[in-house]
Parts: C-alpha cells; sequence; structure tokens
C-alpha cells in the first residue's frame, strides 16, 4: 500500500515524487519507456549526446533572486542554483520577412526593438506588460479568455501581434490558432521577463540530479512499468494496475499522463474531454556539424521564424509538416562557463509543425522516405532565416510525432497536451490529480513547478 | 534546548529548505516571508522539519507564532526546554 502512486518519471512526476518522500511517504514513481524524462529526454547515438525536447530552460532568472518560479522550485526541492548549471542565452529573435526583433534575459532588449520597429506600438507594448496576469493570481475562470482578443483591444499593429504570439505559441500552446490568455501571461513572463538558459551538459543533468534525490529519500522509480487501468471504487481511486498484470494499491494517484489519457486508463471511463485532445505535433530536424554555428555568422541562441506576416498556429491541413513557420534552436549559443569551454560539436536544431496522423500510418520503408525528405525540407525553409549550414552537416537525427507519441504516450504526439488545462489537478474522480503538462505549466520549470505544487495541494495535505 | 540553540536548529533547517540563502545577517526581528521570500508551503516545510527532528507538533493555528526567528524562538522555548542540544 502506497501513500501516493505517480504515474510518469518526467521532470513533474519527479518533483512531486520529491515532495511526497521529503513528507516520509510511501511513494512510487511509474514509467512506462526504459528512461526517465518524459517529453524532456536524452539519448546517445553514434557517440553524441543528443537532448529530446529542451531548446531553453525558460522561466531562468539570475542567481540570488528570490521571486518567479525558478526561485521557489530550487527551495521546495531544497537545491541550490548551482544545481541545475544554467548558463544564460547569448541573444534570441523573431524573424519575420524583412524584420526582425531580437531578444534576450532583459526585457530592455525587447522593449527597443519593439520602439525601434513599430514606434507607435511601444505604449502598447508596455500597456500589454502591465496588464500580464501573476502567476499566482491565475483563475481558471479567466485563464481561458482569448488572447487574441485582449491582444487587438491593447496592440493596433497586427504585424506586431503576430510577431509577440510566434515564439510564446510555439513554445507553449496546445490550442490551434488563439490561445488562452492565462497561457500567454505564463508563456510571455517566462520567455521575455524571465528568460532562457541551458544546462552544459543538457537536460540530463537536471533528470539525474531529481531521480537521485527521489531515491535518496526513499523513493521508489519503477521503469518499463507501465499502467494499464487506474482501479476506480465508489468514484474513489483505489490503485493502479500495470501492463503486467500486478496490482500496487495507493491512497492518492497523481498523474502526469495527461487528461485524456488519464481519463483512458480509469476504469470509468470519461469520454467527455476527448474534444480537449491537443493536434499539435512537431518534427525536428537536428544537425551536427563539421564547424561551430559562431563561426559561419550565427550567433543566436534562438530564432523563430514566419515566412510571412501571418503566423498559423495550426495542424498542417493537406501535408506531413508545415514548414512555414519553425524554431531554429543552437545549443552551441550559450553563455557557458569558460571552464566547460564550447560543446564538442556544432549543432543546429530545427523543430516545424507535423500532423500526427499522417506520420503514425506510415509504414517502415515510407516513414524513412518521408523523414528524409522532410528533413531536407525542413532544413531548407530554415535557411531563409540563418546562415545556410547544409554544407557543413556531419551527421543528422530526426525526431516526428510518432516519436513523440512513443515517449510521452500523449495522444496525437501533442507536445503541449490538452486545450485545455486543469489548474486545480483535481479530477471528476476522488483521489485521483493531474500533474505536468495538462495541469498547465509548461517548460522544465514550469512542469517541475507543477508537480511540486500538486503534491503540496494533493499529497501532503492529508497526510 | 536554550534559546540560543533553538535559534540555532531553526538556522539549520532554513539552510536545508534555501541552501543559497546568506542567514549571517539574517534580521531576527523581520518576518522571514519579507526576507526571504517565503511562501505558505516553505513554512509547512519548517514545520515538517521541527517534527522530524525534534519531534516538536507545531498545529496549524500555531503557525503564525512563526513569522520571524524572534517570534518563532520564543514561541518554541517552553515546547523544547527539555529537549536535549545536540
Amino acid at each position: 500500500m502506497y501513500d501516493s502512486i505517480i504515474i510518469g518519471a518526467g521532470m513533474s512526476g519527479l518533483a512531486a515524487g520529491i515532495r511526497a518522500a521529503y513528507y516520509d511517504q510511501k511513494v512510487c514513481v511509474l514509467e512506462r519507456h526504459y528512461t526517465i524524462g518524459g517529453l524532456n529526454s536524452f539519448y546517445r547515438l553514434r557517440g553524441r549526446n543528443y537532448d529530446v525536447g529542451l531548446h531553453a530552460v525558460t522561466n531562468f532568472t539570475p542567481p540570488g533572486a528570490k521571486r518567479g518560479p525558478f526561485a521557489r522550485l530550487l527551495r521546495q526541492l531544497r537545491m541550490k542554483w548551482d544545481d541545475f548549471g544554467l548558463s544564460p542565452q547569448l541573444v534570441s529573435s523573431i524573424s519575420f520577412p524583412g524584420i526582425e526583433l531580437q531578444f534576450d534575459n532583459n526585457i530592455d532588449l525587447l522593449r527597443s526593438e519593439v520602439a525601434k520597429e513599430f514606434p507607435k506600438q511601444i505604449d502598447n507594448f508596455d500597456k500589454l506588460i502591465e496588464s500580464l496576469v501573476d502567476y499566482d493570481d491565475l483563475e481558471q475562470k479567466h485563464f481561458e479568455t482569448s488572447t487574441r482578443e485582449r491582444l487587438e483591444e491593447i496592440i493596433t499593429d497586427p504585424l506586431l501581434i503576430e510577431m509577440i504570439l510566434c515564439p510564446i505559441m510555439w513554445y507553449g500552446n496546445p490550442r490551434e490558432r488563439d490561445m488562452d490568455w492565462g497561457q500567454f501571461c505564463i508563456m510571455f513572463r517566462s520567455l521575455f521577463l524571465e528568460g532562457f538558459a541551458r544546462p552544459f551538459d543538457g537536460v540530463r543533468l537536471i533528470l539525474k540530479k531529481l531521480v537521485r534525490k527521489f531515491r535518496e529519500l526513499g523513493g521508489e522509480l519503477k521503469l518499463r512499468t507501465g499502467v494499464s487501468k487506474i482501479k476506480v471504487a465508489n468514484g474513489r481511486a483505489i490503485g493502479v494496475v500495470l501492463d503486467s498484470g500486478e496490482e500496487l494499491t495507493g491512497s492518492n494517484i497523481l498523474s502526469s499522463a495527461g487528461a485524456v489519457e488519464t481519463f483512458k486508463l480509469c476504469e470509468t471511463r470519461e469520454d467527455i474531454h476527448a474534444h480537449t485532445t491537443g493536434q499539435l505535433s512537431f518534427v525536428e530536424a537536428i544537425s551536427t556539424l563539421d564547424k561551430y554555428p559562431r563561426e559561419l555568422g550565427h550567433d543566436k541562441t534562438i530564432v523563430f521564424f514566419n515566412d510571412s506576416e501571418k503566423f498559423h498556429w495550426e495542424r498542417p491541413m493537406d501535408d506531413f509538416c508545415d514548414v512555414r513557420t519553425g524554431v531554429v534552436c543552437t545549443p552551441n549559443n550559450y553563455c557557458y562557463d569558460e571552464k566547460d569551454g564550447d560543446l564538442p560539436d556544432g549543432v543546429m536544431r530545427v523543430t516545424a509543425l507535423a500532423d500526427y496522423q499522417r506520420w503514425r500510418t506510415l509504414d517502415k520503408s515510407c516513414y524513412q522516405a518521408e523523414k528524409d525528405q522532410w528533413f531536407e525540407k525542413v532544413q531548407a525553409s530554415a535557411a531563409r532565416f540563418v546562415p545556410d549550414y547544409r554544407p557543413h552537416v556531419i551527421d543528422t537525427d530526426m525526431f516526428t510525432p510518432h516519436t513523440i507519441h512513443r515517449f510521452t504516450w500523449h495522444e496525437n504526439g501533442a507536445v503541449y497536451g490538452a486545450t485545455r488545462k486543469w489548474l486545480d489537478g483535481t479530477t471528476a474522480i476522488d483521489n485521483l490529480f493531474l500533474c505536468g503538462t495538462d495541469q498547465g505549466f509548461v517548460g522544465i520549470i514550469g512542469s517541475i513547478v507543477s508537480g511540486i505544487s500538486m503534491a503540496n495541494q494533493h499529497l501532503l495535505a492529508r497526510s | 534546548m536554550t534559546s540560543a540553540e533553538i535559534r540555532a536548529a531553526i538556522i539549520d533547517i532554513l539552510e536545508t529548505i534555501a541552501p543559497d540563502e546568506d542567514l549571517t545577517n539574517l534580521d531576527d526581528a523581520k518576518e522571514f516571508r519579507d526576507q526571504m521570500e517565503l511562501d505558505s508551503m516553505d513554512f509547512l516545510d519548517i514545520v515538517m522539519e521541527l517534527r522530524k527532528r525534534y519531534r516538536v507538533q507545531v498545529p496549524e493555528e500555531d503557525y503564525e507564532n512563526l513569522v520571524s526567528m524572534a517570534s518563532t524562538v520564543s514561541y518554541l522555548e517552553p515546547k523544547m526546554v527539555d529537549i536535549p542540544a545536540e
């Protein structure tokens, strides 16, 4: 009998597990996959390290900052700022045809860029910043209002609206076309008012520290242990059935599997939320180069590009991918410590929108052929906005919606989960709670904070 | 434990919760909340650590006594007077 059973060993599940273990709970984290991380994992291929998910750790605040999600997370997990080993970004940009807005971890740069390119909008831009809801004041009711409507009330140049939406939707909008205002506020803060950073050793550093802490406190981590069913009796969750058939009982169950995915596991199937299943999935073309990107004249950390004045954030309707917009991430372009130097190789990662339904139905040989074809198209699209690095590519890898589904179990390979969020983490079933992507916080810091706060509210309050 | 020992014990707990915090200049009269931005969950952690380390129970209605170092020490003194220092 466990006090808490946690489904999923991603950032949120592990963080929740640490909190439960601190409070001396008997707790286990169950992970279907053979490795930890979920959406933010890592692997080795042909002698090179790769990150999945992580472009940048958002919500970055410098050492000594006491406010904001990162500072709160450090206290709650009893970790030091240095434990995350974060190095800040150099500079990033939002690139549309003939116009670019640069930004870094100080909002002043973005402000001055807006003032330069949109002189009539700078007061409106300041008004937008003032009108953002604070993390602690998010309520379900106001959370779901239309971001586009709010932005149109404040900013009168449609191009600036599209340029602001591009990076924010790319880094955390599960909905097509429009975005929940609450989600927009979270993302605006985490991207522009806080900032980007990366651990030199990638996401593995953070994950390994979380696992070590969880185990030291007596938590049990079970890999290759999928949950096939959540047992419910009289409206209460009482335990889980594993893929192996074994049953575990628990006082509380906290699931990071996603909302619809979790409800599907329950014996009392709750299909009323099926329409909230996310539709947005990605491909990513990862290239290893024989030069550092800066030697090719590329000094940006992240470039969010879009090839027309209108930003289309939707599932590709009639093809495998939509490469009109994308994100170019260059892991080399962070301010790493001198003692670390640079990464062993130059790396360029380009992400584009993709349609899960098309990718999932391919047989093996067609899948490889489409991957090869789209790899080229994605790179060619990016080469319009960053120096053309294609002659320098010495190794490649690519993930597709199919890969994302395999590792995260998210329906449709939807990276940012369902189109509505369960901010308080409660479900129609007693003792069953949600954390992670579908609770409402995304990104690495966001998902850790989600695990912490849901554990605090639902697992610890009762112990 | 003397009040000085209790103070040291609280400092130790705060160091565990916020390892980056420099507590040498902590003002005992000022609220933790203002000096360290501690929130309600952090206070719950302090209570939990007191229970784990010293078996001292702090009921929820008494949490208001934990606002500053001075108020915490004076609240804990009668509860911890019989506990031997480590």
